[in-house]
């Protein structure tokens, strides 16, 4: 049973596609990294799914998911560092989907976030303001709020950029176990040794979908040199596409 | 001697009496809305929004004369207007919400000045620019005290998308739609604080007991529930002791209120335990871990 499906979905900025004319599906419980160079569409990606844009073409089809289910941490969150609030508050707020604006927060949720912060190694930490932390530590506080969210899909983009080798392999400790409670996970990565060993499925994209199935056939030499060279910039003088729209 | 000084004044005079409770009043509602505002770098925003209620609260004065319910009515609608207008040219064009604001409160407070001058006196003006907190009747005081519960209450209501909204909007619009209504309903609690302090302290006051307690606050706690007690604190205050200091050296009654907020401003500023100038030049080794 797929929890996602795309159909020729075309995805991007003032009627210039990012993405262009994706099909397929992610099934549930699949663990898929999405791979493409710098400007391949991977994060345009991960806002159709989440609803952050809306198709230029196409659709998106999420299994009666709404799309304020999917747990989603972006490349770069737009957090106010100097707000004063503390790494506990924050991630309670990973609860929002459960408890709304009104919704009190009991015993039984104080446990949940008080585990959700351990497994991140942030015991201790509750009580920081989040302008205090480190790059690493936000990381750790943004994945916290991720486990309270308790989402069946989870989509992540660029979750270790900037991150060190020990925080990056506690973090994807909890990607591993989020796949083993058959969670749905979509990762963006450039690292394509880390995808080989620890992601089965990916999706290689370059703007239209260079490949999409397990990792081995998908991150081939060739394919890798396909996505190499596709064309970064738009085309201002680009004609309207001529792939028909179904 | 110190009750004369400090107690008899308003043990002897209704109007101190109502100053006071007006004052305490303000001091509850508006420096929580400060707080968001300076959190959310919207500190000025507060000054171009009271410009923005001045046309209201002079079309009805030209309507009705010196109404208490005409003159709040038209700077609520007025303010309500600017707030939202400004709020949707940002959204629907490049503008940001600042520069649309800007543009709609210096034309909203040029049409205001325009119309008082042509119906009143330079009376008029400066009651509608300063305010008159010792004038404080009946009416307009249960105006303020209403107005102060009902934006206590929204605050409470909105309060958990609003932080979130500061903190981290992105979050926020992910998991739900309520961003935005707690936005405009924020933007309302100003343009009500703001009509509710005009009323005592006038357009250009009142933005003074909202926006002072709030930076003062900054200097006194780290987090947002400590920086409303203290702004709350440092607002009645102010209130309290400037109305002192009006009756003692016969002073303009709100500017003497704003002048104590900005004393405490200062004080804030060079000896505030979060940041203070003081604390930062002071030499104090470093801890261990």
């Amino acid at each position: 049973m797929p929890e996602l499906r795309f159909h020729n979905l075309t995805l991007g900025y003032e009627r210039h596609p990012a993405v262009h004319h994706l099909d397929g599906a992610v099934e549930t419980g699949a663990l898929v990294a999405v791979v493409g160079p710098n400007g391949a569409g991977k994060s345009t990606l991960f806002k159709g799914v989440v609803g952050a844009l809306k198709p230029l073409a196409g659709s998106i089809e999420r299994d009666g998911l709404d799309a304020r289910d999917i747990a989603y941490l972006p490349q770069v969150p737009d957090i106010d560092r100097s707000f004063p609030i503390n790494v506990y508050d924050m991630v309670a707020m990973g609860l929002w989907r459960v408890k709304g604006v009104f919704g009190g927060i009991g015993g039984k949720d104080h446990r949940i976030i008080e585990a959700a912060i351990a497994a991140v190694g942030l015991t201790g930490f509750e009580r920081r303001t989040i302008g205090t932390l480190s790059g690493g530590q936000m990381q750790r506080m943004l994945f916290a709020r991720l486990v309270v969210q308790d989402a069946r899909v989870i989509v992540l983009d660029e979750p270790f950029t900037a991150i060190d080798a020990k925080t990056s392999a506690d973090l994807l400790d909890l990607v591993r176990r989020w796949h083993s409670e058959r969670r749905t996970v979509l990762v963006a990565l450039h690292d394509i040794d880390l995808v080989k060993a620890n992601f089965p499925k990916a999706l290689l994209l370059a703007r239209e979908p260079v490949a999409w199935g397990f990792t081995p056939e998908v991150l081939t030499a060739e394919n890798l040199n396909k996505a190499r060279r596709m064309c970064e910039a738009f085309d201002e003088s680009a004609a309207a596409c001529a792939v028909a729209a179904e | 001697m110190l009750y004369a000084a400090l107690i008899a004044p308003f043990a002897d005079f209704e109007f101190m009496r109502r100053a006071l409770v007006g004052s305490f009043a303000l001091a509850f509602g508006a420096p929580p809305i400060g707080v968001f505002l300076m959190l959310r770098r919207m500190s000025l925003i507060g000054d171009a929004m009271a410009h923005a209620i001045l046309p209201g609260a002079a079309i009805g004065f030209l309507l009705a004369g010196l109404s208490l319910f005409a003159l709040a009515a038209g700077g609520l609608i007025a303010g309500f207007l600017i707030a939202i207008g400004a709020g949707l040219i940002a959204r629907a064009t490049s503008l940001k919400e600042d520069a649309s604001l800007a543009a709609l409160f210096l034309v909203a407070l040029a049409l205001g000045v325009t119309i008082v001058s042509v119906k009143g006196s330079n009376i008029d003006l400066m009651h509608f620019l300063f305010g008159s907190v010792l004038a404080v009747d009946n009416p307009t005081l249960f105006l303020i005290l209403g107005m102060t519960s009902v934006s206590l209450i929204v605050l409470a209501l909105i309060w958990r998308p609003l932080v979130l909204e500061c903190a981290d909007p992105g979050f926020l619009r992910s998991v739900s739609r309520s961003g935005g209504p707690a936005h405009i309903a924020f933007l309302a609690l100003v343009v009500m604080n703001l009509v509710g302090g005009f009323q005592a302290l006038g357009t250009l006051l009142a933005v003074g007991i909202m926006m002072l307690p709030a930076v003062i606050s900054r200097f006194w706690a780290r987090d947002i529930t400590g920086m409303i007690g203290v702004a709350v604190v440092a607002a009645a205050i102010s209130g309290y002791a400037g109305l002192l200091v009006s009756y003692h050296a016969d002073l303009p009654s709100g500017p003497a209120i704003i002048l104590v907020a900005g004393v405490l401003y200062a004080l804030s500023v060079v000896a505030g335990p979060v940041g203070g100038l003081i604390w930062l030049a002071l030499p104090r080794r470093h801890l261990e871990a």
